[in-house]
């Protein structure tokens, strides 16, 4: 329960101090452990014996860098960040720029995913921009000869009562030396968030105009003197397949082909490899075309789509299996003294992230260090494996990050880059490895096929008294993330929380049972991944649909359900600072949103509206979210067009207000593309879809209306990368009910099973 | 040998005649703006022109190229209104694609100055976004589009090179 909170708090800095200090010319910022006070601030700062997840610096023309160690992948996380620190500070926004660094251990524990990079910054950047606007003053008022009480920054300036000093001119001519212990950075005075002006307020993303140009850098950019490049011939099963023989006649005649070479290991990560070399690439994707490789193939050559969800249908119906994740209340005796029952199945097939950037890498190893060239989300992950698989030290790896060309969870653990890496270290020569798409779709960490089984119980007045809920898919955190496994209620298994959350829901249900399940076959043929919304993503569509079953059931219309359901009692009170308010807040959402879309209005026939409420990505930082989508369904071809969606938006403070909007237009859209387009199948155990002729998300053609609502909020903000997916899967299929009278249970929702549905309906 | 005109320049390779265009102009001629997304010309993030027409250069066979002048993202020397545009509206989430976006962008305004919110659709359907901008994209193209039929009234010498 607790173990995502506990993977945020390593990546906190605990005891720590923030220095400020004169530095070859510049005013250097950054966070220390604590241990270092003692020492001279500018002395550590000069020799960069300093630990920041963020640091920055302002130079004698006043401007100001922050060096971000976050993914830059879409989401101006460096903006966001930056704009946090510079509005304590008060500088001038114009001056402001961002640097992203490589992975030097010292900068800290590197993680971008889980939506957490506000969520977890937004203290500390507050603190460290307090500090330097304090330094800055001081500095100021020695300089004018005022009392530092008398002045304030403003836009770049230290505001005086005897005049405007820049802070160009103050690095200029005054010495900073100075450091803030722990106790002092939380002493701090903190501008009241009705003073920001920044943060909150509209601005442009500083990674946007590179983009717009061709000029942005993404790992697959990278070129390195005297480099060759690889592409991998994958593996028939992602484990325990064995290279019987290979013939590489017909690779032979191409010209810059430069032979093959079989990968050996030491990680374990990849297993059967073999990668292609060529002084091209395209001669490199010929020659892997050609090329004839035999293989001892592993366990899993033969699984389907189909024995997968067979064994989750299977677990979920065997009381012995997984582990219990909630227990509220007696559900065992409300099932036992239950009048009336509501049950129903739900699964989701295997989704991908195709990424558009292909999964790539370039290695090489220059002065004693192994230099690892390509986007990265989880550096802190992914560096130890690279270490081992060149068999170095972890200190002699450092990886170089880049513009991430999507990410979505698919680049947190970067086993993408041990080919590159052992390619290079078996070669001696500096590898760029590129997998084409068709490879990168078969060595993707596909979000895994699942199944879900709820149970509604109502007592004779038909009244509901609870609900038990079982889910099984393959866990991606129990494959990459050991340690991060949580201990389940009873102590007696271990709990992926990300194929978990969700399912403990900010209900209030007198009786509430949920068990997660691993799907062991799952497990053993393919590495799950963290897809977008991850868990909550396929958890809370069976949860939000079936809740609307549920009420139904009770007779009650599911709007006024939830509502009741959302009463903020108990646990569900939420708690300072992540959530407070906690259901209340969601309840709130919801009641504006039924407001906004007037709900329960007359709609044409084959049209309908359905809600939706989540509060992803973990009860530890929910973003309250209540959704509705109004669609119309095709009767004949079995289409559903989605026509609107309209979200009503609580998560807190909102830093980059038009970041945070780009990030739930793209989170409705990826919702709409899950819900009815994105899927493959298993097929001798690997997916079958592996390109855009066959694996289809969302198009611009098909795009419904947006129209998305933020509550006002003082509260911490949280991130909003990710929940503005979960909403959209259970809403469509919500609305579809309404419109036609007919209950999808299966993601997604293709034409060919509406089809089936509305004929079942009619037989 | 293949000679042709990028962004204004002859160049000269000597690849094998059925290697796509994209590696040339990406690995030899070293024009990374324009990117390797799905090899089978569905994706779009290879996008450039072709004699002002937008083709995919992963699945071009650079032979076919011969004498003709090729424009890629850099070509449009972070002047064009549609750059503009993206920036105006913030567009790109990772931009990987959005080179791709851009050139198809304006290769539809070349032909069609005001286009329809369908025509806009129609056209840039082709161009898959995996962060899914596409309302970004949708404004950002009728911004580009009111700009251009603002300047058409006054003649513009930075919109020769894409004619």
């Amino acid at each position: 329960m607790n173990s995502i909170k506990a993977a945020r708090q390593g990546m906190k800095l605990t005891r720590r101090s923030f220095l400020i200090g004169s530095v070859g010319g510049s005013m250097i910022m950054a966070f220390a452990p604590g241990a270092l006070a003692a020492a001279s601030a500018s002395d550590s700062l000069k020799d960069k014996v300093f630990a920041p997840t963020v640091w920055f610096e302002i130079d004698t023309s006043g401007a100001v860098s922050v060096n971000v160690a976050k993914a830059e992948m879409g989401q101006h996380v460096g903006t966001a960040l930056a704009r946090i620190v510079a509005d304590e500070l008060g500088a001038d926004w114009e001056k402001v720029s961002i640097r992203h660094v490589d992975t030097d251990p010292k900068w800290g524990y590197m993680v971008t995913g889980g939506s957490w990079s506000v969520f977890t910054s937004y203290k500390p950047l507050s603190q460290a921009g307090a500090a330097g606007r304090i330094a800055l003053i001081e500095a100021a008022a020695g300089l004018k000869g005022v009392d530092a009480g008398d002045c304030d920054t403003e836009n770049g300036f230290v505001v005086t009562p005897k005049g405007k000093v820049g802070f160009g001119e103050l690095v200029r001519v005054a010495e900073f030396n100075r450091s803030f212990s722990e106790d002092e950075l939380q002493g701090l005075p903190l501008k009241n968030p009705e003073n920001y002006r920044l943060v909150g307020k509209s601005s442009t993303a500083l990674d946007i105009p590179p983009k717009t140009n061709g000029t942005a850098e993404y790992g697959i950019d990278v070129e390195i003197e005297g480099m060759i490049y690889a592409r991998p011939v994958i593996p028939p099963t992602r484990y325990g397949s064995k290279v019987v023989s290979v013939d590489d006649a017909g690779a032979r005649n191409l010209r810059g082909y430069l032979g093959y070479e079989k990968l050996t290991d030491p990680s374990g990560t990849i297993e059967g490899w073999l990668v292609v070399l060529a002084k091209d690439y395209p001669t490199a994707i010929k020659a892997a075309d050609t090329i004839q490789v035999k293989y001892d193939a592993g366990q899993t050559a033969g699984v389907s789509e189909d024995d997968i969800l067979k064994e989750g249908r299977r677990q979920v119906e065997d009381p012995n299996e997984g582990a219990l994740f909630v227990d509220e209340g007696d559900y065992s005796e409300a099932r036992r003294s239950a009048k009336r029952l509501v049950e129903a199945t739900y699964i989701t097939n295997t989704a991908m992230h195709f990424a558009l950037e292909p999964m790539n890498a370039t290695a090489h190893f220059d002065g004693g260090i192994w230099h690892i060239h390509g986007g990265n989300q989880w550096q802190g992950l992914t560096l130890p494996t690279l270490a081992k698989a060149l068999e170095v030290a972890e200190d002699k790896v450092v990886m170089h990050q880049y513009f991430l060309g999507g990410g979505f969870g698919r680049r947190l653990w970067g086993d993408y880059m041990i080919p590159a890496a052992l390619t290079a270290k078996q070669t001696g020569k500096p590898v760029k490895l590129i997998f084409t798409r068709a490879d990168d779709s078969r060595f993707d960490q596909v979000r895994s096929a699942s199944v879900s089984r709820f149970q509604a119980t109502y007592d004779a007045s038909g009244q509901f008294t609870g609900m038990e809920h079982a889910f099984s898919a393959g866990w991606p955190t129990m494959a990459m993330a050991p340690p991060f496994m949580a201990d389940s209620v009873d102590k007696k298994a271990k709990v992926d929380m990300f194929s978990a959350s969700g399912a403990d829901h900010w209900y209030s249900m007198p009786n509430h049972r949920a068990i997660a399940i691993n799907n062991d076959l799952a497990q053993r043929t393919f590495l799950p991944g963290w897809l977008r919304s991850v868990g909550q993503g396929w958890i809370v569509w069976g949860l939000e649909s079936f809740i609307d079953e549920a009420a139904q059931g009770a007779g009650v219309d599911p709007l006024e359900f939830r509502i009741r359901l959302l009463d903020g009692a108990g646990k569900q009170a939420g708690k300072a600072p992540e959530s407070v308010g906690g259901a209340k807040r969601l309840r709130n959402t919801l009641e504006v949103l039924k407001k906004r879309i007037g709900y329960g209005k007359a709609l044409p026939k084959d049209e309908g509206i359905g809600i939706s409420v989540t509060a992803g990505q973990e009860r530890t930082m929910p973003a309250w979210i209540a959704t509705a989508a109004h669609i119309r369904l095709d009767r004949e071809s079995g289409k559903i067009h989605v026509m609107k969606i309209t979200m009503v938006v609580d998560g807190g403070v909102i830093v980059h207000p038009d970041g945070a909007l780009a990030q739930l237009e793209g989170s409705a859209f990826w919702g709409v593309s899950l819900a009815l387009h994105e899927y493959t199948r298993f097929e001798n155990g690997e997916v079958k879809n592996v390109n855009l002729n066959t694996y289809q998300p969302l198009r611009m053609n098909e795009i419904p209306d947006l129209d998305i609502q933020f509550v006002e909020s003082n509260e911490v903000p949280v991130g909003l990368g990710e929940p503005g997916v979960i909403g959209i899967a259970p809403a469509i299929g919500n609305a579809v009910f309404n419109a036609v009278g007919i209950r999808l249970r299966e993601l997604p929702m293709t034409p060919e099973r509406v089809k089936v549905a509305l004929t079942e309906k009619v037989g | 040998m293949t000679e042709f005109k990028l962004n204004g320049k002859v160049v000269k390779t000597s690849a094998p005649d059925d290697t796509p265009l994209l590696w040339i102009i990406r690995d030899e001629f070293k024009l990374k703006g324009t990117k390797f997304g799905c090899g089978i010309a569905m994706c779009g993030a290879c996008t450039v022109h072709l004699n002002g027409n937008a083709i995919r250069s992963c699945s071009y066979p650079v032979s076919l190229v011969n004498n003709a002048e090729i424009t890629t993202i850099e070509g449009l020397n972070n002047e064009h209104p549609v750059q503009q545009a993206w920036v105006e509206e913030q567009v790109p989430q990772c931009g990987y694609c959005q080179s791709g976006q851009i050139m198809q962008a304006v290769s539809l305004l070349d032909m069609n100055p005001s286009p329809s919110d369908e025509d806009i659709a129609n056209h840039m359907n082709s161009n898959l976004c995996r962060c899914m901008a596409y309302r970004r994209i949708q404004k950002a193209v009728r911004r580009a589009s009111n700009k251009l039929v603002v300047q058409n009234h006054v003649p513009d010498s930075s919109r020769k090179e894409e004619a």
